[in-house]
């Protein structure tokens, strides 16, 4: 492996880890899908990057998934969403974006620390791609988190799974029939949420998901 | 012989910066003013300005003491001597080594330090506005900077700022994201620290919004000219730097001869005239912000250039 | 003969003590106890400079008193001479200084006896050799400095000063104590060349310096056990407040270094890591809260704890290089760290002696209180904003010399190879930053509200400056600050044999290099030259000058204040001291620290004013001392039930703990 072939891949999934940490700082509800998007079609570009570094020509079959459906078909749907939910307003976090921020750097050194002093049969590539994938998970969950509204608890549950599959990929011989059925499983997940949305907005009139603790603190006063 | 030479181009690195100064202030106003279809004033009204304010009879407060005096002339020569040691148009000028780039950012906190008690002197509510917020402003801007250093830093192997030039020319880079990061922090913080939109806008008057210029509001005559040179210089001090850290490509490095000098005086002009369209473009596309999404802001540079660190480790880290 | 000569000067300041307790009540009683503390600190001054200099070190010295196998041992090196250094020369300034200002003292007998008693003790903790020695040595000054706290007993905030004080003092005593314990071994070699040589083993070394962290960082001041300090240093009189902050705290530094880095073997990277960490956090913290004050020698004290972390952040750095066998790095940090400790002396001194001299002129401690002193007390003024700019480490002085030494180890940081040292480095490098930035800030908040605006009471309005003795201390510790910021070459220099003994590693030789730069590790990595940067300052700046007033005008004309077309003759609108931080509060604050703003508003129509309180609380009380003090209580309670018992039952008591014990022992066996 070349310098410039691992600066490209340094890059790309760098370029990842920036962008989750700009989802965590947006606090602006498209901005947020923009930024996901984005994020998912940096995301096939890593994978593409690998399956041409690798000689894995399936990656780009995982590259090309990823980039249509979480580059444009996600967004696209959520965008909709968003709107007929008439939600593009600002985001509430529960902590401030400063905390936020500092917790999501910390995050960040703690799964350095976690991967990097690994050397036994790891490539350095690998290596680093398990750093930042696993950085990208850690974020993911933190953004779900610190949000209550259920559209960006999903782009945080989906940017997560962008760091799942940066992981499988970096790790090589990922089978291509995993990552399939990884892909379907999120669709479905996606359209479970999708669902789900709808129907807090039409029980409770919010997707706030603090509407929901309100009410099970009052079903278990009640019980 | 060969120590007169080096003398000679110091010396002109300090008249350099010092005459573009107030054209490269010009330039933005111009632009700035264009972009919003307004003749705007011509290129040279800075040199006005200041000539017309340096002929003016002071105006003080009575009380005000020898601090509020001397400040503008030591807020003007920490800024000027902190721009004449970064590099411009060539590396390895004969004092290039006495500061580096913590010490230059430390010298313009020197000439904040003035500044900011000179805002407190006479006992004004606006001067002590614009004094705490200017604290504030330094103090989230500070740890990003520091950030700043360390990336270029451990991307160069020096803080010396010729030799992080030379290394960018002719070093081995490579695709560093890192370096794209730092970039974007860096700007961050050269906009707040040149009281630039979001942060300060430097054309208001208007009380609330003011930090800056309510730090300066009492001063006139030839104090101010020296206040507004400052300023001017300061925001080519932090062209420069960029510049020198970012963009060093056509400095003359090993070869001192009047040519070289010609050519990385013709980029390094070029290069800061461009910045200076920039700068009002990328201006106008934003609002002032309050001042209590100042954090928000500036940890957003502070986290990028905290990201740019971890980055590097890891790339470097095998 | 260095050795001597200090042991001759210990015995000096006792002699001077008792003298001042005979004289006490003599109205020349201060100018002589003061004389002579003069004296005999200039005696050890050039002693242990000589001894430095010329290298005359390692003299050893058997007293006829403590314990009866090892009896007292006492022993000059290299760390101990620089330390020596640093006492002294705060001895020194604090006894001109005296001279005039202990003039005015209204209960002399409770202060006068103790500082030279003081001064001795923390003289004779440096040259201790064995443990014995130096704990005693340690108990002596504590309790000196405790006592000078008491010095103004009637006020109730100081009585529970030094009751804080003292409770602490001891607890960190007991720690060293343990320490040395853990040391001596089994076989109880309590001389400190029998500790360097035993072997401890890693779980020892790591007690004995988690130990020596908490009894030596307790009596520096390392968040979170600081809390003695701001309440008990700006108790004292002005002067010792000054010897409390800009020495004890560098004989605690002394007691932490000789134990890690001399006395355990080998410091490991984890320990380091903890240092590091400490030292950041208590730098920001320090700081932070120092901004937050509004006393002005508290305000000082708050300050002391953040030089005190930016000091272990350079220690811990040098063990990190030491641990790792970098010993270049390792070197540049333990000077940064040393040098620090040198230059925070001068500039604390003076900083307290100033805040002694406003609060003398006015009789006002509260910033609020004060302003425009820079009017009435010029001198100060002048000798105060150098120390300010000084310690917001702002170039060329001397404060920011020793910051951008720590800078440039950090720099080096990332080539350790130690995975959380690499990542911590750059975090505790942003946040020495932000200190430095705070510092800045907190520094114009006080010398803004002191000495700029406009009086706000009459105290303030009819101020006067000080007397010759007190100024001139205060400008001769200017005069270093600015000295050892422009050439600190041979400085750094001098701390070349210290830093050899301690990392076995020595900085570049400064003294060769052209045009007094200083180079922390290659002349092509970083340089630093103050001596140019001052004179391009003063040449550009006064050639500026002299162009505008000779070829432009230099008419001036006294007018009112502008104030933008609203200006308020009223003193109470200016810029407060607590409404300057009022941004910085809101946004580092309000996370880090208990902060309860309360607003009254009274209804429309009433006449009572509007009321805005505001109340500050160090969260280290409620999370590291609320628990304990609660469970000290608790636990008091249930024994207090001890104290109604019947003698039957107290013998009970006595026999049952008496048959525990042997079958302890028997067990052991």
């Amino acid at each position: 492996m070349t310098s410039l072939q691992f600066d490209i891949a340094h890059l790309l999934a760098g370029g990842m880890l920036v962008l989750s940490l700009l989802l965590l700082y947006q606090d602006r509800i498209l901005a947020t899908l923009n930024v996901f998007a984005l994020q998912a079609i940096v995301l096939s570009l890593a994978v593409a990057w690998q399956a041409y570094v690798q000689g894995a020509m399936h990656l780009m079959v995982t590259a090309l998934i990823a980039l249509v459906v979480k580059g444009f078909v996600i967004p696209a749907a959520l965008n909709r969403i968003v709107y007929r939910l008439g939600i593009h307003r600002e985001i509430e976090q529960v902590i401030g974006a400063g905390p936020t921020m500092l917790t999501g750097l910390g995050l960040i050194a703690l799964s350095i620390l976690l991967v990097m002093p690994v050397n036994v049969g790891v490539t350095a590539l690998a290596r680093e791609d398990l750093a930042f994938a696993l950085a990208v998970i850690l974020l993911g969950l933190l953004m779900m988190i610190t949000r209550r509204n259920a559209v960006t608890q999903i782009v945080g549950f989906m940017s997560l799974e962008n760091g799942l599959i940066l992981a499988a990929t970096g790790a090589r011989g990922m089978p291509l029939v995993v990552e399939i059925s990884v892909a379907f499983s999120i669709l479905i997940a996606f359209s479970v949420f999708g669902i789900f949305v709808f129907r807090i907005r039409e029980r409770f009139d919010t997707v706030d998901l603090a509407a929901l603790d309100r009410f099970r603190s009052e079903r278990s006063t009640l019980q | 012989m060969a120590m007169i030479y080096d003398l000679v181009a110091q010396g002109l690195q300090m008249i350099l910066v010092l005459a573009v100064a107030p054209f490269i202030l010009g330039v933005t106003r111009k632009v700035k003013a264009r972009l919003l279809r307004r003749i705007g004033p011509p290129l040279l009204q800075p040199y006005r300005d200041i000539w017309k304010l340096m002929h003016k009879e002071a105006v003080m407060a009575h009380d005000a003491s020898w601090l509020y005096r001397g400040t503008p002339y030591l807020l003007f020569a920490t800024t000027w001597v902190a721009a004449a040691l970064i590099p411009t148009y060539s590396t390895g000028l004969l004092f290039s080594w006495s500061a580096d780039l913590i010490a230059i950012v430390a010298l313009l906190a020197t000439g904040r330090f003035a500044l900011a008690l000179a805002g407190m002197d006479v006992g004004t509510a606006f001067g002590g506005i614009g004094s705490s917020r200017e604290m504030l402003i330094a103090s989230l801007a500070e740890p990003a900077m520091l950030l700043v250093v360390f990336t270029v830093s451990l991307v160069a192997g020096t803080t010396q700022l010729s030799a992080i030039a030379e290394h960018m020319i002719h070093g081995s880079v490579g695709l560093r994201v890192s370096l794209g990061l730092v970039l974007f922090s860096f700007i961050f913080v050269a906009i707040a620290e040149n009281a630039r939109i979001p942060i300060d806008n430097p054309a208001t008057h208007l009380e609330l919004t003011m930090v800056h210029e309510a730090m300066v509001l009492e001063y006139s005559g030839r104090h101010l000219a020296m206040i507004e040179a400052a300023a001017a210089l300061k925001l080519t001090l932090y062209f420069s730097l960029l510049v020198c850290l970012f963009l060093p490509f056509g400095m003359a490095t090993g070869d001192k001869s009047p040519l070289a000098f010609a050519i990385g005086l013709a980029f390094y002009l070029s290069k800061i005239m461009l910045l200076a369209v920039l700068l009002p473009i990328a201006e106008t596309a934003v609002a002032k912000m309050r001042v209590f999404r100042y954090p928000v802001f500036l940890g957003g540079a502070f986290a990028t250039a905290a990201l740019a660190v971890f980055l590097l480790f890891v790339s470097q880290g095998f | 003969m260095p050795l001597r000569i200090g042991l001759a000067c210990v015995v000096a300041y006792l002699v001077a003590a008792v003298l001042a307790v005979v004289i006490g009540r003599w109205r020349a009683a201060p100018a002589v106890v003061y004389g002579a503390i003069v004296a005999i600190s200039a005696a050890g001054l050039g002693s242990a400079f000589f001894a430095l200099v010329s290298d005359d070190l390692n003299t050893r010295l058997a007293l006829p008193l403590g314990l009866p196998l090892t009896g007292g041992a006492l022993r000059i090196d290299a760390l101990s001479a620089f330390f020596l250094l640093v006492v002294n020369l705060g001895g020194l300034a604090a006894g001109v200084y005296g001279i005039g200002y202990g003039r005015h003292e209204r209960s002399p007998l409770r202060v006068l006896p103790y500082i030279p008693a003081y001064l001795a003790g923390m003289n004779f903790v440096l040259m201790a050799d064995d443990a014995f020695t130096f704990l005693v040595a340690w108990e002596f000054m504590s309790l000196a400095s405790w006592i000078l706290v008491l010095a103004d007993h009637r006020r109730e905030e100081n009585a529970r000063a030094a009751y804080i004080y003292i409770v602490m003092a001891s607890a960190g005593t007991l720690c060293l104590l343990l320490a040395f314990g853990l040391l001596a071994g089994p076989h109880g070699g309590y001389a400190f060349t029998a500790m360097r040589e035993a072997a401890q083993p890693p779980l020892i070394a790591g007690l004995v310096f988690l130990l020596a962290l908490v009894g030596a960082g307790s009596k520096a001041g390392l968040v979170p056990l600081h809390i003695w300090l701001p309440l008990a240093h700006p108790a004292a009189p002005s002067h010792v407040s000054a010897l409390m902050s800009g020495v004890m705290t560098k004989v605690a530094i002394y007691g932490f270094i000789r134990i890690v880095f001399d006395l355990v073997n080998e410091p490991a990277s984890w320990m380091s890591l903890i240092v590091i960490a400490f030292g950041g956090v208590t730098a920001v913290l320090g700081v932070l809260y120092a901004l937050l004050q509004q006393d002005i020698k508290r305000l000082l004290a708050y300050s002391t704890v953040e030089n005190v972390g930016i000091i272990f952040v350079g220690l811990g750095l040098a063990m990190a290089f030491r641990a790792h066998d970098m010993a270049v790095p390792a070197a540049l940090a333990m000077t940064a760290a040393l040098l620090h400790v040198l230059n925070h002396s001068f500039f604390k001194s003076l900083l307290f002696f100033g805040a002694g001299a406003v609060v003398h002129a006015s009789g006002e401690r509260d910033m609020e209180r004060l302003g425009g002193l820079i009017r009435r007390m010029p001198h100060t003024a002048i000798v105060f904003l150098i120390g300010c700019a000084a310690i917001s480490a702002l170039p060329p002085l001397n404060g920011f010399v020793s910051e951008w030494m720590t800078f440039q180890a950090i720099l080096v940081g990332p080539q350790l190879p130690h995975w959380g040292l690499k990542l911590i480095v750059p975090t505790v490098g942003a946040l020495l930053a932000l200190a430095a930035a705070f510092a800045a800030a907190c520094f114009v908040k006080l010398f803004g509200t002191v000495f700029l605006g406009r009086a706000r009471t009459a105290a303030a309005r009819n101020a006067h400056d000080v007397d010759r003795f007190s100024l001139a201390a205060m400008y001769a510790l200017a005069a270093l600050c600015f000295l050892s910021g422009v050439v600190p070459g041979p400085l750094i220099d001098m701390l070349a044999p210290v830093a050899h003994a301690l990392v076995r590693a020595r900085m570049p030789e400064q003294s060769g290099i052209a045009w007094l730069s200083i180079v922390p590790i290659a002349a092509s990595r970083s340089s630093y030259n103050g001596l140019i940067i001052l004179s391009f300052l003063i040449c550009s700046g006064v050639l500026t000058a002299t162009v505008i007033h000779r070829f432009a005008t230099r008419a001036t004309r006294r007018s009112a204040i502008w104030d933008c077309g609203y200006p308020d003759p009223s003193l109470v609108t200016q810029y407060s001291g607590s409404s300057f931080v009022m941004p910085i509060r809101r946004v580092f604050g309000a996370a880090l620290f208990d902060i309860r703003e309360t607003v009254e508003m009274p209804p429309p129509g009433s006449a009572k004013p509007a009321r805005f309180s505001l109340k500050v609380f160090d969260p280290a009380w409620r999370f590291a001392y609320g628990p304990g003090t609660r469970a000290i209580w608790t636990a008091a309670g249930k024994l207090n039930r001890l104290q109604f018992l019947t003698i039957r039952r107290y013998l009970m008591l006595v026999f049952a703990a008496l048959i525990v014990l042997l079958i302890v022992v028997a067990a052991w066996r």
